[in-house]
């Protein structure tokens, strides 16, 4: 009897432990047997395409939020970093240029100053959380105002548009799978060797799972917030560059309520807001669900106004089950 | 008298907002030594332990470690030095595995920079084996016994490298047969030349491990003795200043009807057919090892679990227990086992934390809180269990520890209940005040409210209860008149070698 119920125990953990691929898999078979269309490779592609922006996101504000914390700027964070990236690399013809006078950059300039300035906007935000104690949800929600205004500064209200073939290339398809989600992958896969294999990433657990451990464990717990917050605003920077090559321009209210798509995709995943708990597969399939979700219910003809709804029911069912995996762990 | 000295604190000065918390004490500890540091509550044994350790800065005195004078270090800086600290209160990650538990903050590394999982669990499985705990260094720690937590932060210690090893009360929430088991490991850990500052409430226990004692009180450090020059009581005196006549104060007294009756109680693989009754003035003492189920038992009563099948009655009427808030409607109160987890609210003060439970009875018929009602209750219960405190404005995570816990227990007082459940009430407190709680259970028991007393300490078992009942792997395996029994018949029943409830046929045959 014994092995039986440590048995079924073992069987009920994974379960609940991968339960949200088995309702990815659930879904998809249902969008399926309605229209066979769905489950075709195109549209699988497509679907990847689309996750693939806020799915970057989502990773960096996994570890935000293992280290009990939050990012409601990254939004913003992407439309600044990617107006940076795309006002260096505007062809000589553009029509409106920000910097009339500059000439043709190497790609890598663009890109490289981009990724540098959005990691730096997401260590200030660590930085504010760490250093001055506030909470990351009003330190960022400043952020988030100060970012805006700061791109309608930049350019002055005006979008950003005639991009150079290597920003471009970003929003196109190697080997026909677009290179969103092959970045995406690249990120996923960074993301977690960073949260698994390194110290960065156990610190966050740490921080998340137990300030007070962690700090008498002599993990320098400003210096761990401070760079788990410059890599969500990394990752910001790299969904700024799949950006503006996929809508091959960028404007200054660009990427408006993506975080809150990112943060939601990573809670569907499992990841705890009351920190310590969340992994990377579990953001990357959160992602899925919600981008499943959004092309499925197209494909099958519910109305976009429903869509919405039916989403935020899943967002609260999704916590509602994970409150009660971890309210069973404790 | 140039005796070498592995740690000399000097003259440590520390204060807080409206607290001197040390006055100037001095600690001093040679190599291989286990070192016990007994005080009152908020004598300010754990302050000192954090200022050694780089957790507070001292605002005065000096700090020689191995002869060398340190000064303004983090505690990185301290682990380097070679001392670690394993916290008053339990404070592991409990959603990571004991691996990580044991390398947080120092994980072993590769030659590319990446966290060798391999070695570490290796080197963990050689860390458990020396604490003596077998356990697959993969889990999660949050699955582990208390007493497995405690291990696993030894081990963590002494993953560290650690010469110097602070234990600030490890043992207050193990049984007799862990405590054993920790000492062994303390030997171990002295006979390899390391030494440890051991803090605890147990007297009995300082005596039995330690090598040399320094006692504090009030910030003070009043006595630096060798265990075989003093005994218990002269040991007391120092520490509280007084004499301490009786521990256990109890008195017989009338006992009235039933007031909790227990049938067949089971919830899940917790505890099975816990049948069990209180009458009024009664108090029961729970007594078991640790895993036994007891504190699941009274949980369950409390509705804070689901029971799977039994029946509760009270004052001989079968009720239905399905939250906390049914329990104190039917006059019941709960202290819980886990003070930091699940009792204070520690950003909140005092007052708050005293009169949470009741709050209705502080509401005025305009609907708003009176509080000069909650601050003049509160001021009571300060006086009444002599809570060490500024005011009564202080917030509760800045008392002790053994404070903390009184503070909760006037929590209970106030609604007044007439069942009253303690679980372990006086782990990590000292004598004085304990003796003080043990006074307050007697005076209870006699204005005839029904006491559960859980304990781990036999002695306060066996000082305190009417009837014990001794409980081994969630079952019931005796309940005993508290008359003329001895403490190793309580072990055997714990053990489960004893069990007066053996079933009578043997029906699970296809189990
Ligand atoms: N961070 C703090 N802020 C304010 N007061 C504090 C703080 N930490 C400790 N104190 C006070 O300092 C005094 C000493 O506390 P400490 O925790 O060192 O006592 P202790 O000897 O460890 O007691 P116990 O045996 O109950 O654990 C107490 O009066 C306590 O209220
Ligand atoms: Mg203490």
């Amino acid at each position: 009897m014994n092995t039986q119920a440590e048995g079924m125990q073992r069987f009920y953990k994974t379960i609940q432990k991968y339960g949200i691929v088995f309702v990815l898999l659930f879904m998809m078979i249902i969008f399926m047997v309605i229209n066979p269309t769905f489950i075709s490779v195109n549209n699988l592609i497509k679907i990847a395409n689309q996750a693939s922006i806020y799915g970057i996101m989502a990773l960096g504000v996994t570890l935000i939020i293992i280290a009990r914390g939050i990012d409601l700027s990254m939004g913003s964070q992407v439309a600044f970093a990617g107006l940076i990236i795309a006002s260096l690399g505007q062809l000589q013809t553009a029509t409106f240029k920000v910097y009339p006078n500059l000439p043709e950059l190497p790609v890598i300039v663009p890109i490289a100053v981009g990724l540098l300035i959005a990691t730096l906007v997401g260590a200030t935000n660590g930085f504010f959380v760490a250093i001055t104690g506030i909470p990351a949800f009003i330190a960022t929600l400043g952020m988030t105002t100060i970012l805006r205004g700061a791109c309608l500064l930049y350019t002055k209200g005006q979008p950003v548009t005639n991009l150079v073939p290597g920003i471009v290339f970003f929003g196109e398809s190697l080997f026909g799978i677009p290179m969103p989600v092959i970045v995406y992958m690249l990120m996923a896969l960074l993301t977690y060797i960073l949260l698994n294999h390194t110290r960065f990433g156990s610190d966050a657990y740490a921080i998340g799972g137990n300030v007070q451990a962690a700090r008498v464990s002599g993990i320098n717990v400003s210096l761990a917030t401070i760079k788990v917050f410059a890599f969500s605003g990394l990752m910001c920077g790299v969904a700024a560059l799949v950006f503006a090559g996929r809508v091959r321009s960028v404007h200054p209210g660009a990427a408006t309520g993506y975080e809150l798509t990112a943060i939601a995709a990573t809670t569907i995943g499992g990841t705890s807001q009351t920190g310590g708990i969340g992994t990377v597969w579990g953001a990357v399939v959160g992602t899925l669900v919600l981008s499943v979700l959004r092309n499925g219910l197209t494909m099958v003809g519910v109305d976009g106004y429903w869509q919405q709804i039916v989403e935020g029911m899943i967002i609260i069912g999704a916590v509602i089950i994970d409150m009660r995996k971890n309210a069973k762990a404790n | 008298m140039s005796e070498q000295y592995l740690l000399e604190m000097n003259e440590i000065v520390k204060s807080f907002p409206g607290v001197k918390a040390l006055k100037g004490v001095t600690l001093k500890i040679r190599p291989g030594e286990i070192h016990g540091l007994v005080g009152e509550n908020g004598a300010g044994k754990s302050t000192l332990m954090k200022c050694l350790m780089g957790i507070y800065k001292p605002d005065n005195g000096t700090i020689l470690f191995n002869g060398k004078e340190i000064k303004n270090y983090s505690v990185r800086d301290a682990m380097n030095y070679g001392i670690a600290m394993i916290q008053q209160e339990l404070s592991p990650v409990y959603h990571r595995s004991i691996m990580s538990n044991i390398f947080l903050g120092n994980e072993p590394k590769t030659n590319l920079g990446f966290i060798d999982w391999n070695r570490m669990k290796v080197e963990s499985l050689e860390w458990l084996k020396k604490v003596d705990v077998e356990e697959d260094p993969t889990r999660e720690m949050h699955e582990l016994t208390i007493a497995k937590m405690r291990m696993v932060e030894v081990a963590r210690a002494l993953a560290s490298d650690a010469k110097l090893l602070i234990m600030d009360e490890p043992t207050s929430a193990l049984t007799t047969k862990e405590v054993k088991q920790l000492f062994t490991t303390m030997r171990k850990i002295k006979e390899m030349g390391n030494s440890i500052v051991f803090i605890t409430h147990r007297l009995d226990e300082i005596f039995e491990v330690c090598d040399q004692i320094t006692v504090f009180r009030d910030g003070e450090s009043v006595g630096y003795v060798k265990p075989t020059e003093i005994d218990q009581n002269g040991l007391i005196q120092l520490m509280v200043g007084r004499e301490i006549k009786n521990l256990y104060p109890k008195t017989e007294c009338t006992k009235g009807e039933v007031a909790l009756k227990v049938e067949n109680l089971s919830m899940g693989h917790s505890f099975k057919d816990v049948s069990f009754e209180v009458r009024h003035g009664e108090i029961l003492g729970v007594a078991g090892l640790v895993g036994a189920g007891r504190t699941e038992v009274i949980e369950t009563i409390f509705g804070l679990h689901k029971k799977s099948s039994g029946k509760i009655f009270i004052e001989g009427k079968e009720v239905e227990i399905n939250s906390s808030s049914d329990a104190f409607d039917n006059g019941m109160a709960l202290l819980t086992e886990e003070r930091r987890k699940d009792g204070i609210f520690p950003i909140l003060d005092i007052r708050f934390n005293t009169t949470v439970a009741n709050l209705k009875h502080y509401i005025r018929k305009s609907n708003l809180i009176n509080h000069q009602a909650i601050t003049a209750d509160t001021k009571e219960y300060i006086k009444k269990l002599d809570v060490k405190t500024p005011s009564d404005k202080q917030l509760i995570q800045f008392l002790s520890g053994g404070n903390q816990q009184k503070v909760l227990i006037s929590r209970l007082l106030l609604t007044e209940p007439k069942i009253i459940f303690l679980d372990e009430p006086t782990r990590g407190i000292d004598v004085g005040a304990k003796s003080e709680i043990h006074r307050l259970i007697n005076d209870l028991a006699h204005q005839g409210i029904s006491v559960v007393m859980v304990s781990s300490e036999l002695p306060e078992i066996m000082g305190m209860s009417d009837r014990i009942m001794v409980m081994h792997e969630g079952k019931v395996t005796g309940i005993l008149e508290n008359k003329d029994i001895n403490q190793s018949v309580i072990m055997e029943y714990a053990s489960g070698i004893r069990d007066d409830f053996v079933p009578a046929e043997t029906e699970r045959v296809n189990a």
